[in-house]
């Protein structure tokens, strides 16, 4: 079978998860390849779940909340904004390419933009290809098994 | 009179400061005689493998091992001391978490080699030998421990008991450890659960630091020699990286207290699963601006943020090691060729 990227997907609950369900609705047709995960707000997506994400076996990872100024909580999405920007730096030092992390904004009535920037971010997945963790790297049970808590 | 428990301490790929650590307990190391025979610590006394291997299984009574795990030799040792020991216990960072030598999970071992036996300007190696693990001589076959290419954990390898965070521990801590063992020894009381982190507390170096925070938020981020910071304010705030928040308390903020921003020696606090994911949050929770350029302006002003982060935990992070395009398959293959 033919390689498929793998992508996880935080949607905050006001407006990307529902822009996203409106697309479904409306159907437009979006990429199967993103397995969403919906949260109360970009700000509520931590670093912790990246970096799991990966571990996991994602290929790519998206966060997607509303437009700025528009957040249900004020500024959780300036947080993941800054968040986001940080998480990148250290992507790139680990060694894996930032642009496996995207961040974008998506309001409740923008079905059109959930379709358009999801078709783009698999793609860009496509192109850079499988993550393939090298021999030695963690997965989710080493990784929680592995702090001594 | 009974005999005594048995105490062994042991190093694998360490530094020698977590034995001093032990040894700083001073005139406690009196107390520690009285309770324990020793039954192995090659860093004070003359013992050999062959005594341990002699030794029947689960004999020694306490194992304080400290040291990660980064070739052959670390891991046959940490599991011949799981074999020989009742209570194993992960002491220090290295062996807790990786440590310094973890970082060397940046590189691989062809990149340290090349360094180290033939880059390095200290070097002066012109047939450009490196360490192969045989090697045969008039006199017969030389072995020497085989080097990874990553760098382990003591429970990557082997079941531990207890975790003793602390590059190395305070010594106060561990002589509290110890003290309790013995209390626990000598009265028949229970072991607390395994998996648990001792000499250490259960929230963040923060918790335990006495400097003022005041939820101010920063536009540039300096380095300890740029600045000489305000005794009583917090130092994430005067711009410093600090990892207190990322960081379980249990040194009482040594670091901090003297003007240093923590670098994370006492690991991931509890619940936190990845030392450089909550840097990352607690970071972005300082830094003043909305404005994407003006964020990776701010940003470029932290330093090396894996090193940073990770600086005590990157083989028990969640990813556990850098990933190296020469480490994937198919570049492996065709060193091979
Ligand atoms: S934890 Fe620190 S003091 Fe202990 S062996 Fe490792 S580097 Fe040395
Ligand atoms: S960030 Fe550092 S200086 Fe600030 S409160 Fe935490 S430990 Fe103290
Ligand atoms: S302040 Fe941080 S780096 Fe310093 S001893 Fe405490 S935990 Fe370790
Ligand atoms: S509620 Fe949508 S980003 Fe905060």
């Amino acid at each position: 079978m033919a390689w498929e990227p793998k992508i996880v997907a935080f949607l905050c609950n006001w407006c990307t998860y529902t822009g996203a369900d409106l697309a479904g609705v409306s159907r437009i047709k979006s990429p199967a390849n993103i397995r969403s995960i919906r949260i109360m707000c970009s700000g509520r997506m931590d670093p912790t779940f990246i970096v799991k994400a990966f571990a996991l076996g994602a290929d790519g990872v998206l966060v997607s909340g509303c437009h700025p100024g528009d957040c249900h909580y004020v500024e959780g999405n300036y947080k993941a904004l800054r968040r986001v920007h940080l998480m990148k730096r250290l992507l790139r030092d680990l060694g894996i390419d930032p642009r496996r992390l995207r961040l974008t904004w998506v309001s409740a009535a923008e079905a059109e933009d959930w379709a358009k920037f999801t078709t783009e971010f698999t793609e860009t997945i496509r192109e850079l290809g499988p993550l393939q963790l090298v021999e030695g790297s963690g997965t989710l049970v080493s990784a929680t098994a592995g702090n001594g808590n | 009179m009974a005999e005594k428990p048995k105490l062994a301490m042991y190093w694998a790929a360490a530094c020698g400061g977590c034995e001093i650590s032990i040894l700083d307990i001073e005139e406690h190391l009196l107390d520690v005689d009285a309770a324990f025979d020793l039954a192995f610590f090659p860093c004070i006394a003359d013992f050999k493998t062959k005594d341990v291997e002699a030794m029947p299984d689960k004999s020694i009574t306490v194992c304080l091992f400290n040291g990660a795990i980064r070739n052959s030799e670390n891991e046959y040792m940490a599991k011949l001391m799981r074999q020989k020991s009742v209570v194993l216990v992960a002491y220090g960072s290295c062996a807790a978490e990786g440590c310094i030598p973890g970082l060397a999970n940046f590189y691989d071992k062809k990149s340290i080699f090349d360094f180290a036996y033939k880059e390095s300007p200290s070097t002066v190696n012109p047939e450009g030998k490196v360490p192969v693990p045989r090697t045969q001589m008039p006199e017969g076959e030389i072995e020497i421990p085989e080097f990874w290419d990553t760098v382990k954990t003591l429970n990557q390898v082997v079941d531990v008991d207890y975790y003793i965070p602390g590059c190395p521990p305070q010594s106060d801590q561990a002589w509290a450890v110890i003290e309790t063992v013995v209390d626990i020894l000598q009265n028949g009381k229970e072991l607390p659960p395994a998996g648990t982190v001792l000499g250490a507390g259960n929230k963040t170096c923060c918790d335990e630091c006495p400097r003022e925070r005041k939820e101010k938020k920063i536009k540039k981020f300096v380095r300890p020699y740029e600045i000489i910071p305000d005794p009583d304010t917090c130092l994430m705030e005067q711009g410093l990286v600090c990892c207190g928040p990322a960081t379980r308390d249990g040194c009482g903020a040594k670091c901090v207290k003297a003007g240093i921003p923590c670098r994370g020696c006492y690991g991931v606090p509890a619940g936190v699963s990845d030392q450089g994911a909550k840097m990352v949050a607690a970071l972005a929770s300082v830094i003043d601006s909305e404005d994407p350029e003006e964020i990776e302006r701010i940003i470029d002003g932290i330093v090396d943020p894996a090193g940073t982060f990770y600086r005590f935990s990157l083989a028990a992070s969640t990813l556990r090691r850098v990933q190296l395009e020469s480490l994937r398959p198919a570049a492996a293959a065709s060193q091979e060729k």
